[in-house]
């Protein structure tokens, strides 16, 4: 019916062994949200980056509005109208937004004439779209959501007509989230065709005209938005029925495991991060720490795991003392039985460029059952991150397999595999579930309330109040560095929501 | 997305990548001799016959090679741990200390075999020694390794100028040198090992130090492979966020890593001070340092590439210098010359025809598409 801004025909894509796409065919209409969907290394972003020239396939055919191309490279792309936001940014940190639009696209040697054609041309863009961003501020000082806004203007700039969002709320407040849906709808009010990578069902629903579904490798459906449902969708992408709501009975709250007093954390800058925060952790129970992104969590957890040093209050593991504003050693406490899934996986939690099985024992490298004389026992490393692999459903399943080749999602469960299972008895756990998808969100859910059943005692920090109710037993909120309430994961989503913009909610305590 | 473009199979990344920015280091070198008005092909005669011609040139290039795989491999363990260290000049120079006080300790009622192990330990110690200090300042001052090895490099050369001066040269002697070292203090030389191929070394310094050298290199690979300090190291290298999270304690890392790359590019001075002349000698280390630095990048940190690196780098000082020999009007600069646009072609610039290269393999591999007539856009 409609003419198609997209069509793909046949695409097929090898890794080696790994056969990440399989003969896909795939078309998007003009001027229509088109989502895709799908388990974790389903194919999704080796798609998106055949499409966008960074891969090339190995078969099939591209046509871009009815014409065939053959996209050797992102820039074939961008002339063909094609733009992309990355899932990790792709901009110069110290330029400025003008600057960081401009580039790659300067049209002349000379800068000058071309810096005010580009202003001008910006002012239009962000009228027309609203896209408002100061083109003079520097990057690194914008928020991520206003960043991710320059790589959308620098695709609008380069004249495109199709964009490509892959995973473009993981990193975003639901504020800015409901905000970038905005100027999507704009983008597709204008004519524009828009291609949405998420792992949010419900962004799906709210945003998309169609949907496509991948699962390992193959395009397995396609529908109408207004005609499908969460439900059918989680079903299609995993292949069999998925629990959307975790099922959990009561806690059984134990004795005080992890206790936290008067603690502050400033950062480099000595900007107090964490402001005298209080608060104990049980065995048996899980505590969710809400708020929004940039509110003192990620210091938090980095003081008690011992990464970075606080500059007064107490912590105690199990009774005894961390040395927090001292030297608390990372590793020994692990030893101590305090397990950490940083927030930042790919910083932090691994090392990119190492081997699965070498981040499967990032951290605990100094057990001695790793140890066979004097060299490391490869063997037996290998062994346990292949039962790990087993357990956790790490596709590909392949130890070898350097980190960096794995999705997004893989790459989580991989750091979540180490630290669950060395049965620590407090797991402190950043973003479990950034960018993972539906199945391994069940499954990941699932194991963090196992782990509580066992007697564990969880600290979750997430900026997806969702994942916060439905797993905590008792719910922080922190705002600007401190804890400004608590209450039980019961509260409506108004009162956690007003909490965590700092307007402080009508009841104190809910205990 | 770490590598946007095509993976490409082992032979090209390590084959043929190199080779192609080898060659093309040697004709843009070709074009500087055309430039003087000599002939390239006899240059380039003359440097594969004076590295190969015969058993005494291979010799010689060994010889080389010897010392360039010690400081290629010092560069080599630091890289992995993240630390650029630009002092294995001033490391080795030092480490010759050890090695003269251990021949001239023991050199008259030991054999060599006995000699050498201490001179192994006396050159490892002196160099990790003078490894230490830039390591302990970056670990607890924050003062950057690079600069400070390089400060460190100008005070060995001072301190080895006052010690030959004034401690270690004997009474009476004009030269700036130890006394000759007796049969103790001498290597033997590997004659057996090139007979085996039916050459001779003849008056080549190729000694069992080479042995020592790819010893080392096992060494290297165990150490940052297949250790706990090396998986440390690594890590370092990587991420250093990741370490700090993995509780690895960045200063003792750092420390440690310096003191192991300051003892191998100590053991070079092995290989001049009792393989070849029997003394040590004022400016002995004459650049192995640095070479050092470019036989790492070209053989990518790894020993199995910093052998053949270090080979070639044996091939471009003994050829150069028998085309300095033969062709007068190419100086010994001129080598240098050449020896740098390798550097440059082979180090520097080694993605340069990266990107032609994986589109020439993926189309000849027949890997390519489909519809590579339809030339849209
Ligand atoms: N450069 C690469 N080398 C080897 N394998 C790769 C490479 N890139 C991707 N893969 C593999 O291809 C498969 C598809 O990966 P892809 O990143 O497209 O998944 P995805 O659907 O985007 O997943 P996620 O939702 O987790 O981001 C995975 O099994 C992945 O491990
Ligand atoms: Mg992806």
């Amino acid at each position: 019916m409609d003419e198609l801004a997209i069509e793909l025909k046949g695409i097929d894509k090898s890794f080696g062994l790994v056969h990440a796409n399989k003969d896909i065919n795939l078309k998007v209409r003009k001027g229509t949200i088109h989502g895709i969907i799908g388990e974790n290394g389903a194919g999704k972003s080796t798609l998106m980056s055949i499409l966008y020239g960074f891969y090339q396939a190995d078969r099939g055919e591209i046509l871009v509005d009815g014409r065939a191309i053959d996209i050797r490279d992102p820039n074939t792309a961008i002339t063909a109208g094609i733009g992309m936001v990355h899932q990790h940014f792709m901009l110069v940190e110290n330029f400025t937004v003008l600057e960081n639009v401009m580039l790659g696209a300067e049209e002349s040697w000379i800068l000058n004439a071309g810096i005010s054609r580009a202003r001008a041309e910006l002012k239009r863009l962000e009228k027309e779209y609203a896209l408002d961003v100061n083109p003079d501020a520097v990057i690194e000082e914008l928020p991520v959501g206003l960043q991710q806004r320059v790589e959308i203007l620098k695709a609008l700039y380069r004249r495109a007509d199709i964009l490509i969002l892959d995973e473009p709320t993981g990193v975003l407040t639901p504020a800015e989230a409901d905000h970038l849906f905005r100027i999507l709808e704009q983008l597709k009010a204008q004519g524009k065709t828009i291609i949405l990578i998420t792992h949010k069902l419900r962004e799906i629903m709210a945003i998309t005209d169609e949907v496509s579904v991948m699962r390992r490798g193959e395009m397995v459906a396609t529908r109408e938005t207004a005609k499908t449902s969460v439900e059918e969708l989680a079903e299609l992408m995993v292949g069999r029925r998925v629990l959307l709501r975790v099922e959990k009975g009561e806690a059984h709250p134990g004795e005080v495991k992890l206790s936290v007093k008067n603690l502050t954390v400033r950062d480099s800058r000595g900007v107090t991060m964490v402001d005298d925060v209080s608060f104990d952790l049980h065995a048996g129970e899980i505590v969710g720490i809400a708020g929004v992104a940039g509110n003192g969590q990620s210091e938090l957890l980095e003081a008690i795991s011992g990464i970075r040093r606080a500059v007064s209050g107490k912590v105690h593991l199990g009774g005894e003392a961390i040395d927090v504003t001292g030297h608390a050693d990372p590793a020994e406490l692990r030893w101590r039985g305090l397990a950490h899934v940083p927030e930042d996986r790919h910083h932090v939690g691994l090392v990119l460029k190492f081997e699965e099985s070498e981040n499967a024992i990032l951290g605990y490298h100094d057990d001695p059952k790793y140890r066979k004389g004097f060299v490391l026992d490869i063997d037996a490393i290998r062994a346990d991150a292949e039962a790990n692999i087993q357990k956790y459903d790490i596709r590909p399943p392949n130890a070898r397999l350097k980190t960096a080749n794995f999705s997004g999602g893989n790459q989580q469960k991989i750091v979540l595999a180490r630290e669950m299972e060395r049965d620590p008895d407090v797991l402190i756990i950043g973003q479990p579930t950034r960018g993972v998808d539906v199945g391994a969100i069940e499954f990941i859910h699932k194991r963090i309330i196992e782990m509580r059943d066992q007697g564990k005692a969880v600290l979750l920090v997430s900026v997806e109040l969702d994942e916060i109710r439905a797993l905590s037993d008792r719910i922080l909120v922190m705002f600007a560095g401190r804890v400004v309430g608590e209450r039980k994961p019961d509260a409506s989503e108004g009162d956690l929501g007003l909490l965590m913009a700092g307007v402080e909610g009508p009841k104190e305590a809910a205990e | 997305m770490s590598t946007p473009y095509a993976k490409l199979p082992g032979w090209v990344e390590y084959g043929l990548i190199p080779l192609v920015n080898l060659v093309v280091a040697f004709a843009v070198a070709g074009l500087v001799v055309l430039l003087v008005g000599e002939s390239p092909l006899e240059a380039a005669y003359h440097m594969v016959n004076g590295a190969f011609g015969r058993g005494e040139y291979i010799g010689f290039t060994l010889y080389y090679a010897t010392t360039f795989i010690f400081t290629g491999l010092a560069v080599a363990v630091a890289f992995h741990a993240g630390l650029f260290n630009i002092g294995g000049e001033g490391q080795a120079y030092v480490a010759g200390i050890g090695v003269a006080l251990a021949c001239l300790w023991l050199d008259r009622f030991m054999p060599w075999y006995v000699v050498f192990p201490v001179a192994i330990l006396g050159a490892s110690l002196f160099g990790a020694a003078w490894a230490f200090l830039p390591g302990w300042f970056q670990a607890k001052r924050g003062s950057h390794i690079v600069i400070t090895t390089i400060m460190f490099n100008f005070i060995a050369a001072s301190l080895m100028n006052y010690m030959l001066n004034r401690v270690l040269k004997p009474l009476g002697s004009m030269s700036l040198e130890t006394r000759t070292f007796e049969a103790g203090g001498q290597l033997p030389r590997l004659d057996w090992l090139m007979s085996i191929f039916g050459l001779s070394v003849g008056t080549a310094p190729f000694n069992v130090t080479f042995l020592l050298a790819l010893a080392a290199s096992f060494g290297v690979w165990v150490l940052i492979w297949r250790t706990k300090l090396g998986y440390e190291m690594r890590t370092m290298g990587h991420s250093p966020s990741a370490a700090r999270y993995a509780g690895i304690k960045e200063a003792r890392i750092i420390v440690i890593t310096m003191m192991i790359s300051g003892a191998l590019a100590g053991m070079m001075a092995l290989n001049p001070i009792m393989g070849e002349t029997y003394r040590m000698q004022l400016d002995f280390v004459q650049g192995a340092g640095f070479v050092g630095i470019a036989v790492a990048l070209m053989g990518r940190s790894h020993p199995a590439g910093i052998i053949p690196a270090a080979i070639l780098f044996g091939v471009l000082y003994q050829g150069g210098a028998e085309i300095a020999f033969e062709m007068p009007s190419i100086s010994r600069d001129m080598i240098v010359i050449i020896q740098g646009l390798v550097i440059l072609f082979a180090g520097a610039l080694e993605h340069m025809f990266r990107p032609a290269i994986t589109r020439a393999v993926l189309a000849f591999s027949g890997r390519g598409r489909t519809q590579a007539a339809a030339k849209g856009a």
